[in-house]
């Protein structure tokens, strides 16, 4: 058996896992996200990434990034390093793409925040 | 210079940018002060997700839950004065006088109601009494937070995190990924006071070790932290002789408590509720003093940003409401064994289609149950599977449940285990 605390959303439910024939048997869950997580967490554990990249600005000198969806929580340490060579040099807007198809994940790297709409406010 | 309008926002992060919407929304002139140079408060630092998932079934970052928000102000033109602080109010033949201090100078604004929604602040080192000199390198999480995510600084290298808070979780992931070592996190209860999500993703992920029943007795260093000496702690939180371990390190980050801000509440002379630090309100959020209502963290430290929202509508739909009729409030009492319950009062001539209550337990237990008792009958009743301090619940009572009641209103908690 193997316990787990599921990260779909706040409840985080402690999950008791068992594999019985083959099949994987949940328990502790209160919503049946949790039965998906299980079987993913054990199968091919997926996390998103959250991080920052550099940009040129001096008054907003970071921009707030994430992926766009999950990647192998093995990739976390590589796409760090992919993102540290990354330098904004225009005020993009949220959702903006920062980086494409990250390692070959079908999942892209975008903006989170509003270059443009936060420089309106600092620049006032 | 001064001026007049309907609702003045005091905070434009998630609590006065909900707050502002829903007071327009109502039909009331809004003016929302902020004193940073821009809106959006401390979800601009808060680069990680898991916000909006009840209120937009969503997991968005901080900024971008945020902007939904600071979109919604935009679209309705209501004008976020930035860079302005409040230096003084008063309340004077039921008007709010508001000085506020500018770029421009100095101002006065004239307004009909006031909602507090300055969010909190984090308790530091200081407040919990750690011995030793002040070398640098010791810092709240938050701001440790600000570093690396608003500046991109590391502010440290190899650092020991005090406190289980949420924050303090989310910056050991967020400087472990940046390249800094996280020695542990030290919590002097036998729990985490952060999200067991939190723990998970946070912690185990990196294998972080999380020591509870321990504190940090002292820090060493002249100009920058060079050690922290730990112990393990007894039920009474006292050091356990023989315990004492010295962590080489160049950094402490203390995750130790919120505290919701309300100087300016108290200097108007609010009534503060000791177990939530924020002010006493009624189920509109309207506090001790007519027109002046209170939202957000401010209120109560929210563990979710979707019940910051939440309340500020409450505050700004019946901030934006003319009323000249007095309150007639009542008192709901409440059995021990609950950290806090909001509201604290009720007013019964005013109930909306609902009442909604944010409350925490007092200990961690498994099955508890609500019992809620009008006028001594039973009026309703609702079993939580697990009970733990550091999530909040939430329930609501529907107005027909509550309308021909005198007033005479008890929550009475039981717990399993």
């Amino acid at each position: 058996m193997k316990e787990m605390t599921c990260i779909v959303c706040p409840n985080g439910c402690r999950l008791k896992v068992e594999v019985a024939d083959g099949n994987y048997v949940v328990d502790g869950n209160l919503c049946k996200r949790g039965i998906s997580f299980a079987v993913q967490e054990i199968e091919d554990p997926r996390r998103s990434l959250c991080t920052t990249v550099k940009t040129v600005f001096k008054e907003i000198p970071r921009l707030s990034v994430r992926t766009d969806g999950e990647i192998k929580k093995e990739m976390l340490p590589l796409l760090m390093n992919s993102l540290r060579k990354v330098e904004i040099t225009e005020l993009l807007d949220i959702g903006a793409v920062i980086l494409t198809d990250v390692l070959g994940s079908g999942v892209n790297v975008i903006a989170t925040a509003s270059l443009r709409q936060q420089m309106a406010y600092v620049k006032r | 210079m001064s001026y007049e309008c309907d609702v003045l926002v005091i905070g434009a992060g998630p609590a006065g940018l909900a707050a502002a919407v829903a007071a327009y929304d109502t039909g009331a002139r809004v003016e929302i002060i902020e004193r940073e140079d821009r809106p959006g408060g401390i979800l601009k630092q808060c680069i990680h997700d898991g916000f909006g998932v009840i209120r937009f079934g969503e997991k968005l970052s901080g900024p971008e839950y945020a902007a939904r928000y600071i979109d919604m102000v935009e679209k309705r033109h209501i004008r976020i004065r930035t860079k302005t602080f409040v230096t003084h109010m008063e309340k004077k033949d039921g008007f709010f006088f508001t000085q506020l201090v500018s770029r421009t100078g100095i101002e006065m604004i004239k307004s009909r109601s006031v909602i507090l929604a300055a969010g909190c602040r984090e308790r530091t080192g200081r407040q919990i009494f750690i011995q030793g000199s002040r070398p640098a390198g010791i810092l709240t999480a938050g701001t440790a937070q600000y570093f690396v995510n608003m500046k991109g600084y590391l502010p440290v290298k190899r650092c020991v995190i005090l406190g289980s808070g949420d924050i303090g979780l989310i910056m050991a992931r967020r400087l472990t990924l940046e390249g800094a070592s996280v020695e542990g996190v030290y919590e002097i209860k036998p729990e985490p006071s952060g999200l067991p999500r939190n723990i998970a993703q946070c912690l185990e992920d990196f294998e972080i070790p999380l020591h509870l029943s321990h504190t940090v007795m002292r820090v060493n260093g002249e100009n920058r932290v060079e050690s922290v000496e730990v112990a393990q702690v007894d039920a009474a939180f006292q050091p356990i002789n023989g315990t004492e371990r010295v962590i080489p390190c160049d950094g402490l980050v203390l995750s130790v408590g919120l505290i919701p801000e309300n100087e300016l509440a108290e200097s108007i002379g609010i009534e503060i509720d000791r177990s939530t630090n924020g002010p006493v309100v009624d189920q509109s959020l309207m506090t001790s003093v007519d027109g002046f209502f209170s939202c957000g963290n401010a209120l109560h430290v929210n563990d979710l940003v979707d019940y910051v929202s939440e309340s500020a509508e409450i505050a700004g739909r019946n901030a934006a409401l003319k009323s000249g009729v007095k309150r007639e409030l009542s008192r709901i009492k409440k059995s021990e064994n609950f950290a806090y319950l909001v509201p604290q009062l009720v007013d019964m001539k005013r109930i909306e289609e609902k009442m909604i209550f944010y409350f925490r337990p007092g200990k961690s237990a498994g099955k508890g149950t609500l019992r809620i008792f009008g006028d001594g009958r039973e009026i309703m009743k609702q079993v939580f599977k697990r009970l733990n301090p550091a999530e909040m619940e939430r329930i609501e009572i529907e107005k027909d449940t509550l309308e021909h009641l005198n007033g005479e209103i008890r929550f009475d908690l039981t717990t399993e285990g």
